[in-house]
């Protein structure tokens, strides 16, 4: 082996805390180190606190991975994931891999994390028995989720409950059992506990309180759960979720100092000064956490000791936390079990189920358990970890920053008080003046630029507003409103794609269900998102939802395009922009016989008939209807046109039959419905007279078969398209056509184009699924095929045969 | 505005899908009759207050109709825009009946019901 110049540092542990160390380590003293790093688990590096999310159907494997292949590699990081160390040389500085690998190092790092507790009642070890600990019993609980019926949590704390929420959430009957007579007895006192159990009853969960566990019964699987008072419970799944210990054995059994923890000094090193830990698995002045916040901390003061600077090393850290159960806002911070010399502020407003104690000690805040309004959180959490003397606020502090600070006229007084330190995102762990930096010194003027530079709000959001603030106060008024996730509307705090995801992980079909199960705000939602949710289950349960009329806009209602004056204008498809004699005349004779003011040929190569009477529309569709045409969906967010160029058969320069070809993808798209209106063209050679290069999907005809361009927009922003790939048959174009208009409707948010959507996401997105995985793009394709089973009726011959009659007919004439 | 008189008999409240409107004409011009999720029934003149889009093919929702031509949103008890727009819209009044049926408020003179 030859001996690297650098030194070489071995990193145990593939975590939040390990890689979170090296992240800083890479920010004060870059290509210092040799890195390897050792993983127990055979995946990349990622964001643990977001399983429950993922649990809950909220969240996607690829949204919470936190460093990617390119990552490492772009850091010279060797990552062996997958193979667990199990033993350390300290007298030559070696450790050994389970696989076999013999590493050296100058400095050793330990992030091992820490075991979940498993109770050793009898059948503890059973099949179906589970913990809550990293995405394989994740995996584990969605596959279990989609066969087993019945769900037993033991233990009603932050994991448990969150794992109880999403099992339930993937549609299991699910049972908590807890010891302790309230939920979360550890972070919550006795009224918000039973504030928490009445609402997740209300979602379906059944809790059981002091609850104690006897054995697990069945023979190889599990059958169910006995308590020691002789209820018992039917389970084809246990989840173990009693706590957890630090994982110290690798430590231990090398002779390092161990208490509950693998113990360490303010600067994160071990009994031998060469060997560092953080994270779960260390003891730190006595205490172990189970939260990342201190962790950013420790990182920070690892990473000052590995790059041999002095700092001020970790000084312990006051903890706060949040449950991430969906619509459930909870917080609790610092000490609140009371004792000796406290005193407690109550604040209850039953009818809003708000719920806030505040405990003081000495003039001092020392603790906060809020439910149901949970905004003040940061704010008390800051004064416990200062030591403010609230004397002052004393009277008035209950009703939170907004009633003490006048709040209301100043938008950004949230955040200009806090101090340069104060975290504002506590996924990441990035503090007030980190953000603040990087918008200075980076330039940075909307949230996707904070959250790309310093990961703040890019996990679970619930600081979005806070990073957004922060981004309004250092800008001033240089602050452009942003471009993130942003609630859908006034009647929810939930933003686009955390609707979609929901309707889909909790099976819903219909609106009414969508307003209740998401706890919308308002009886029946606003003009703005009864559409997209509409949308949203149309396009999850093809042929299953139950679709709403009064949801769509009216011009999708009445399937005509209302004008200024209160008409309407009517297109009948003409395939392809292909007409004849026979449709022309039909055109013509509607145009006399309804006194038709205006006839203009469209953009998009058809014929529009403007001013028609509401009155009218039913009868021009059935004369329309007779001639053979059917309605050109002008009016939906669906599929619109196909232009074609004329191609090989009369252009002297075509090299493909243009035509024929847009007639084909016409016929196979129209009628479905999309996020906005969709746009195509196929021109026959690169001259591109159909203009295919500003289409949702365009086609350029060449020799040697057919580019398929994409994401092009003729709109207010004019945008040419992106190439996606090139094909060489008919069938292939038609079918990536299929699939691009699949992915399209699956995900860009409602009346979002293909042009905002593909900048949003990237093209590389788009292209990684649709042309460098077949099986990706055939699924697009068939899912595709699958929704328009029942789409392509048309609504004209409907309307005019009396469907929705009310809506084309007076009530009453009067006088 | 629009005077109440009579109340004249225009129809029956399930004629009118929840969350849905119809039209009733009179001389006085088009009149918009919703009917929302907790089955109460509102008439405004069918003109929004700013560039007379019809109100009958906006989206009701809570006791509001969003005009389909510019978004405004109108409210059904008042006629008035809300936010920050300002117009008003003519109200008139109108009882359902134990059995359903609408009765319509309007001004003396067109008492005669023609129930189309
Ligand atoms: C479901 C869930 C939800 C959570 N929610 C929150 C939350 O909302 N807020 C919050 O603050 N915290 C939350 N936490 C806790 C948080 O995830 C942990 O505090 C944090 O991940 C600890 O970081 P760590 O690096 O110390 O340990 P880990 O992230 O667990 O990393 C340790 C890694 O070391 C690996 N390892 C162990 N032994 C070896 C070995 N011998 N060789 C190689 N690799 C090894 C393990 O496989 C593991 O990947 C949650 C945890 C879970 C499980
Ligand atoms: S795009 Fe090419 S083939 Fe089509 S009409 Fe123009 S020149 Fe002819
Ligand atoms: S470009 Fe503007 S004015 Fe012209 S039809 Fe479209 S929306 Fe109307
Ligand atoms: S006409 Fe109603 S909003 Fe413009």
């Amino acid at each position: 082996m030859t001996k690297s110049k650098k030194p070489r540092l071995v990193i145990v542990g593939n975590g939040m805390a390990g890689i979170r160390t090296l992240e800083e380590l890479l920010k004060r003293a870059p290509d210092t180190y040799d890195v390897t790093v050792f993983g127990q688990e055979p995946r990349l590096n990622y964001n643990r606190i977001m399983l429950s999310p993922i649990l809950a159907g909220e969240k996607a494997y690829q949204d919470i991975i936190l460093n990617d292949w390119d990552w490492y590699e772009a850091n010279n990081i060797r990552l062996h994931a997958g193979d667990p160390v199990i033993g350390i040389d300290q007298k030559r500085g070696f450790v050994f891999s389970a696989a076999g690998r013999k590493v050296a190092y100058d400095k050793l790092l330990l992030a091992t994390g820490s075991e979940p507790i498993v109770i050793p009642v009898p059948g503890h070890k059973k099949n179906g028995v589970i913990t809550f600990r990293d995405m394989k019993d994740v995996e584990t609980m969605i596959d279990g989720a989609g066969r087993l019926q019945h769900a037993v949590v033991i233990g009603g704390g932050l994991l448990g409950l969150e794992a109880a929420y999403g099992l339930s959430t993937l549609g299991m009957k699910v049972t908590v059992l807890h010891l302790a007579p309230h939920l979360m007895e550890r972070q919550l006192d006795t009224a918000a506990g039973t504030l928490l159990k009445q609402e997740l009853e209300r979602r379906g969960l059944d809790i059981i309180l002091e609850a104690d566990t006897a054995e697990i019964t069945g023979d190889d699987r599990v059958e169910g759960v006995r308590l020691k008072d002789g209820r018992s419970f039917p389970a084809d799944l246990v989840v173990m979720a009693v706590g957890i210990r630090p994982n110290t054995w690798l430590a231990r059994s090398h002779g390092l100092a161990t208490g509950r923890g693998i113990l360490v000094d303010d600067h994160m090193i071990t009994s031998n000064p060469d060997i560092l830990a953080i994270g779960e698995c260390v003891e730190h002045r006595g205490l172990c956490y189970g939260l990342v916040a201190p962790i950013w901390d420790m990182a920070r003061a690892a990473a000052d000791t590995l790059a041999g600077s002095d700092g001020k090393g970790y000084q312990g850290s006051a903890i706060s936390t949040k449950l991430k159960v969906t619509g459930v806002d909870l917080f609790s911070g610092g000490d609140f079990s009371g004792g000796k010399g406290t005193e407690d502020i109550v604040f209850r407003d039953a009818a809003r189920g708000v719920y806030k104690r505040l405990v003081v000690k000495e003039n001092q805040l020392i603790g906060a358990v809020l439910y149901g309004d949970t905004g003040d959180g940061p704010w008390y959490f800051q004064m416990i970890k200062d030591g403010t003397d609230i004397t002052p606020l004393r009277g008035t502090m209950a009703f939170g920053q907004g009633f003490e600070e006048g709040a209301l006229s100043d938008p950004f007084k949230a955040v200009a008080d806090l101090p340069a330190d104060a975290e504002i995102c506590g996924c990441n762990g990035v503090c007030k003046g980190t953000i603040q930096t990087a918008i200075t010194e980076g330039g940075l003027t909307s949230l996707a630029e904070v959250r790309a530079h310093t990961k703040a709000s890019s996990s679970c959001g619930s600081c979005t507003g806070l990073v957004e603030k922060l981004i309004g106060f250092t800008l001033g008024d240089g602050y452009v409103a942003d471009s993130g996730p942003k609630p859908l509307c006034g009647c929810t705090s939930l933003d686009h794609g955390e609707v979609r995801r929901l309707i889909v992980a909790k099976g819903i079909k219909d609106i009414p269900s969508v307003f209740q199960a998401l706890e919308w705000r308002t009886p029946d939602g606003c003009h703005t998102c009864r559409p997209a949710v509409n949308y949203y289950l149309l396009c999850a349960w093809p042929g299953e939802y139950q679709d709403d009329a009064r949801a769509r806009f009216i011009n999708e209602r009445v399937h005509a395009n209302i004008q200024k004056d209160g008409t309407y204008s009517v297109v009948p498809r003409m395939w392809g922009g292909v007409t004849s004699a026979k449709e022309l005349r039909a055109i013509a004779d509607v145009v006399d016989k309804f006194n038709i003011p205006t006839v203009k040929v469209t953009g998009g190569q058809r014929i529009d008939l403007l001013g028609i009477k509401k009155d009218d529309l039913t009868a021009v569709w059935a004369d329309l209807g007779a001639a053979g045409m059917v309605s050109g969906h002008a009016y939906g967010k669906s599929l619109r046109t196909v232009k074609t160029c004329v191609g090989t058969d009369w252009c002297r320069f075509g090299t493909q039959d243009s035509t024929g070809l847009g007639v084909k993808l016409e016929h196979a798209t129209w009628g479905s419905w999309m996020p906005h209106k969709f746009k195509m063209a196929v021109s026959g050679c690169p001259r591109n007279c159909a203009e295919a290069t500003i289409k949702d999907f365009g086609i350029v005809c060449v020799d040697s078969g057919y580019e398929l361009h994409v994401g092009g927009n003729g709109g207010i922003h004019v945008r040419a398209t992106d190439l996606l790939c090139k094909v060489t048959t008919e069938e292939e174009a038609i079918e990536y056509c299929m699939a691009f208009i699949q992915m399209y409707r699956e995900e860009a948010w409602y009346l979002e184009r293909t042009a905002p959507w593909i900048e949003r996401v990237g093209i590389d997105h788009i292209r990684d699924r649709l042309t460098s995985d077949s099986e990706v793009r055939i699924k697009l394709r068939d899912r595709f095929l699958l929704s328009q089973k029942d789409a392509q009726d048309d609504p004209w011959a409907a309307r005019a045969k009396g469907v929705d009659a009310h809506e084309y007919q007076l009530l009453a004439t009067i006088g | 505005m629009v005077k109440a008189s009579t109340f004249t008999l225009v129809g029956q409240r399930d004629d009118i899908p929840r969350l849905g409107s119809r039209r009733v004409r009179t001389p006085a011009g088009e009149i918009a009759l919703f009917r929302t999720s907790d089955d109460k029934v509102f008439a405004l003149r069918n003109e929004c207050p700013h560039k007379k889009g019809p109100l009958s093919e906006g989206i009701v929702h809570g006791h509001s109709v969003t005009c389909p031509l510019h978004n405004w949103v109108i409210s059904l008890e008042t006629g008035e825009a809300q936010g920050a727009d300002t117009g008003c819209t003519g109200k008139l009044a109108v009882e359902v009946r134990d059995d359903g049926s609408i009765y319509l408020a309007i001004p003396s003179g067109m008492a005669e019901a023609a129930v189309a």
